[in-house]
């Protein structure tokens, strides 16, 4: 194969490596005064490498590297979206980081690696690519949480993450490690083919697994390897929360089907019944422990561990379709997760951060369509129906029960509905309640119409949520491969 | 069609859209217009439901009006809607109930009026897309929208327990909703791939899974009826919420639930309901009795109508439940009638409860002597409520009870009780609050109905006369249905 076959395929992450030192480098000219400049730099970077993937988009399953890396429809999906993703979240933090002095070159170009570290991620076909992606997009979140060097809860965060982080990584290593002791591959392909044609001890398959899981439910962080997120978004700045809490979600998912589905697809009656426990764990323990919280962030920390359980049950129940709402479920909770922080940084003022229950009190009378974007976003989060929200819960639901679990979906529902009422309080407290502060808002112009066309585009995928539903069904049957 | 519209998606839509335009007249400062814009929308809303009635059918049980769209193919689920002779009173009451709302609320109403009366639009035209959808999945976006605006209406206009029964209601109606969610994908995937209700009606289940859905079911619309033992949510979400958010609850979302067990449940799994039918006649008749008793010992009068809205409701249930004509369409006019009355006895609350801010019936006493109109008016719907023959409250009765009879004498018994029990609430109430010397300043410096509230009880009394002594246009329009109806719960659907 020829040089240039090679890198067509990986044509948008080269372009992104290229621009983030190109971008280091030119920071170092720029005074603080012009760092508009880097960040529309950075912003540039995202659409290019948006038409790169566009443009370098085939037909079909391209591999390169040696079947290290892989192109399909599923990944060029989810790039797009985390580029999206990625975008929207610079823009609602500018502000916010202005204010506090975080606005600098080091913050865009650990979100370019970041990203960088997602893209290797959604296209890796390969333990080891796999592997360097979670590193490149891990190592870089843990110096953007501790980016903020003066703020005690911040540095804590960040130790935390990067310990807890780093044990996930090991677990994830000696699984993998396991699994090529037993198969002779890494490859997720030559990988599956060997369990399936029998050979591999299967013992040893079963013990690897175990960790492989335990190392992937770390990442996502479910129940019972939850310990860190809510001390992450809860220290963690509020532009930081958003980039652990969004994108990644994504590139998480491509991860963990890439790995379950493609590689480890003949163990699947092994690892759906882990997956089972972890879900109904994490939707049990987030959903209830949420409601005690009286912090935003640190609500919305547990909600994502709510969230991340629903996501498994679309894995778990197998099959194709499953596996397309799971995908469905994740773009559509980075959609709300990026709104619901979005409101938390556009509410918050200098020296003021605006991440308590309580600063939502009344949020009505100082500004009606704010707490009406936030209500959509909270009822969608809960899984009401108009908006997008129910349409994840109910796409996951269904393949649940097709997949003949139906009690599991019962049990769902019903933790769900625990679920509904801290969000609900949210709702009540913008409403019913009288504010505690008159102070107004100052709204910087982009971010409040970012966050209208947010709010406003849960609601519009609610009535017609047709078209998202297909395009992941479709991208993710054209793409994983159940060998 | 109005101006080649389709009907019904006018009917649901038109009122949504005004909705949003009062919600864009902004802050107090254009609080006129945004009530005219109410006024208006909620007028032509009803308006043009109007062709549902004059252009129905009404010879066949078919679905009419129909519309068919493609909504999210993947799921094969579709934008259908269409009524039938079951459906097409309740999408009237509807819009006929909206205008009277926003009329009720026109001067009481002082904060935030355009967010008050655009969440009464919006939730009209959402609750007749619950009644007319014909789709599984639509109908549950309409259903649990629904809750949404009511949830902010109990919650900022209401009284001083208002959160406690705004978060009642939401979580409530929402653990019923999700297990009925849970049995419609159960369903979809029985059926083939289809979330067509009337594709469900054709569904062959065995027990079990008849009986499970069944419950679910009933989970969901057991709580909006809402029978006991689920029915502690209403009266606190009635004592709570302003004037209008009581009407529109008892007149229009009350008979929501009702409406599901006859969509759904019954035709879905006629099995279990003939197994469970003893169960649901026995919840009826305690809630008609037992709640009947409740109801004598309120002292709020809010409350007690909310009791008394249970107890009728009972009878509702109960004429589902003995598979009979008389007793169905018995059932269904009275639950038109009760949207009627009750709808009527919330606004007479409402009217004094704006005068004196007190709904407690000890600081009342003599409003005769200083509100002669309104005592009129008060009397009449009282009477409808206790069930007087020649006003609306007596047609339905006496159909259910003649219905139970047929099926045992007993059931008819004890449900003919709340003659006697719904007299002695409603007239003691009435007496207490309307009779007697006048019981302090308060009362004695009230001022009777002005020229609005006139309007609002003069068209209510005349619906709730007319329907009593002339009941013909409304049983005839749905006698094909319900009669098609039975047919259809008699036939097995156990697979062979």
């Amino acid at each position: 194969m020829d040089l240039m076959t090679n890198l067509m395929p990986a044509g948008a992450e080269i372009f992104m490596l290229a621009m983030a030192c190109v971008i280091l480098i030119a920071d170092l000219l720029i005074k603080q005064s012009g760092r508009l400049v880097t960040y529309l730099l950075v912003q540039l970077t995202l659409l290019g490498c948006s038409l790169i993937t566009v443009g370098t988009h085939e037909n079909g399953i391209v591999y390169a590297f040696h079947n290290m890396f892989v192109d399909d429809l599923m990944s060029d999906v989810l790039k797009l979206l985390t580029y999206l993703a990625v975008s929207m979240m610079l823009v609602y933090s500018r502000q916010y980081l202005t204010v506090r002095g975080l606005f600098s070159g080091e913050f865009m170009v650990l979100a370019m690696f970041a990203t960088l570290g997602m893209m290797v991620m959604i296209s890796a076909n390969h333990f080891l690519t796999l592997y360097l992606g979670l590193e490149v997009l891990s190592l870089s979140l843990y110096a953007m949480v501790a980016l903020q060097r003066d703020s005690a809860v911040a540095t804590e965060a960040a130790m935390k993450y990067f310990i807890l982080g780093a044990l996930a990584s090991g677990l994830l290593l000696y699984g993998m490690s396991m699994l090529y002791g037993a198969t002779g591959s890494l490859e997720l392909g030559a990988v599956s083919s060997a369990i399936k044609s029998g050979a591999a001890d299967k013992d040893l398959l079963v013990f690897g697994l175990v960790f492989v899981v335990s190392g992937l439910a770390f990442k996502l962080g479910v129940v019972p390897f939850h310990m860190w997120v809510p001390d992450v978004y809860h220290g963690a700045p509020t532009a930081m929360t958003m980039l652990i809490g969004s994108a990644p979600k994504l590139a998480a998912f491509a991860f963990v089907s890439r790995i379950l589905v493609e590689g480890l697809q003949p163990l699947v009656q092994h690892w759906s019944g882990m997956l089972i426990i972890l879900a109904i764990a994490s939707m049990a323990l987030g959903n209830i422990t949420a409601i005690a919280q009286t912090n935003l962030k640190r609500m919305l920390a547990y909600s994502t561990i709510a969230h991340m359980g629903f996501l498994l049950l679309g894995l778990l129940s197998g099959g194709i379709e499953g596996y397309g709402t799971s995908m469905f479920y994740a773009v559509v909770y980075v959609l709300m997760s990026l709104g619901a922080f979005g409101m938390i940084m556009l509410l918050s003022r200098e020296g003021f951060e605006a991440d308590t229950l309580n600063d939502f009190k009344g949020l009505n009378q100082r500004s009606p369509w704010l707490a009406f974007l936030m209500l959509l976003l909270m009822f969608s989060m809960a899984g009401v129906p108009p908006t997008v929200g129910f349409y994840a819960k109910f796409s996951v639901l269904n393949s649940v029960v097709q997949a003949g679990h139906v009690w599991l979906a019962v049990v769902a529902v019903l933790l769900s509905l625990i679920g509904a009422f801290y969000y609900l309080r949210i709702v009540k407290l913008m409403y019913f309640d009288a504010p505690e502060s008159h102070a107004p808002i100052d709204v910087g112009s982009d971010s409040a119409f970012l966050l209208s066309v947010n709010g406003l585009g849960v609601l519009l995928l609610g009535l017609l949520p047709g078209t998202l539903m297909s395009v992941c069904a479709v991208s993710v049957q054209q793409s994983l491969l159940l060998h | 069609m109005i101006f080649g519209l389709p009907v019904i998606s006018v009917a649901i839509w038109l009122p949504i859209i005004f909705g949003i335009l009062v919600l864009a007249t902004g802050d107090d400062k254009n609080a006129p217009l945004a009530r005219i814009l109410a006024l208006v929308g909620s007028t032509l809303g009803f308006l043009v439901t109007i062709p549902l009635y004059t252009g129905f059918v009404r010879d066949t049980s078919e679905m009419q009006f129909v519309e068919l769209h493609d909504w999210i193919a993947r799921f094969n689920i579709h934008y259908h809607l269409g009524v039938d002779g079951i459906s097409v009173l309740f999408v009237l009451l509807t819009a006929f109930f909206t205008p009277l709302v926003v009329l009720a609320g026109w001067q009481v109403i002082e904060k935030r009026v355009a967010q008050y009366m655009a969440s009464f639009l919006i939730m009209s035209g959402v609750m007749i897309g619950v009644f007319t959808a014909l789709d599984s999945i639509l109908f549950y976006v309409f259903w649990e929208t629904m809750l949404i605006p009511m949830f902010l209406i109990i919650g900022v206009w209401g009284g001083p327990n208002r959160v406690y029964a705004a978060v009642k209601f939401f979580l409530y109606t929402l653990l019923g909703s999700l297990l009925m969610l849970v049995a419609l994908i159960y369903l979809y995937n029985q059926s083939g791939g289809s979330f067509a209700i009337l594709d469900f009606h054709k569904v062959e289940l065995p027990m079990t899974a008849q009986i499970l859905i069944f419950i679910a079911f009933f989970f969901a619309f057991a709580v909006k009826v809402p029978m006991f033992p689920v029915h502690t949510w209403l009266p606190d979400a009635h004592v709570e919420a302003p004037t209008g958010g009581s009407v529109v609850l008892a007149a229009i979302m009350l008979k929501v639930g009702a409406y599901g067990f006859l969509r759904f449940s019954m035709p879905i799994t006629p099995d279990a309901s003939h197994q469970l039918a003893g169960v649901m006649i026995a919840l009826s008749l305690i809630a008609v009795v037992y709640i009947g008793l409740v109801a004598l010992m309120q002292t709020d009068m809010k409350k007690l109508v909310a009791y008394s809205s249970i107890s009728h409701m009972g009878f509702v249930t109960l004429g589902f439940f003995i598979f009979n004509a008389y007793g169905m369409e018995g059932a269904l006019l009275q639950m038109v009638s009760h949207g009627f009355v009750a709808g009527a006895l919330f606004l007479c609350i409402g009217v004094l409860y704006d005068r004196m801010h007190s709904r407690n019936i000890a600081d009342y006493g003599g409003v005769a002597d200083t509100m002669p109109v309104f005592a009129a008016f008060f009397m009449l719907f009282a009477m409808a409520n206790v069930g007087l023959p020649g006003t609306s409250g007596f047609v339905g009765e006496f159909m259910v009870i003649i219905g139970a009879v047929k099926v045992n004498f007993w059931y008819a018994f004890a449900a003919a009780t709340t003659l006697i029990f719904g007299a002695a609430y409603t007239l003691w109430m009435y007496k207490r609050v309307i009779f007697g010397a006048v019981a302090n300043l308060h009362v004695a410096e009230l001022t009777d109905l002005t020229l609005r509230e006139k309007v609002i009880f003069a068209i209510l009394a005349a619906t709730v006369l007319g329907m009593g002594l002339y009941p013909l246009p409304f049983s005839e329009i749905m006698h094909v249905s319900v009669n098609d109806l039975l047919v259809h719960v008699a036939r097995s659907k156990l697979p062979l």
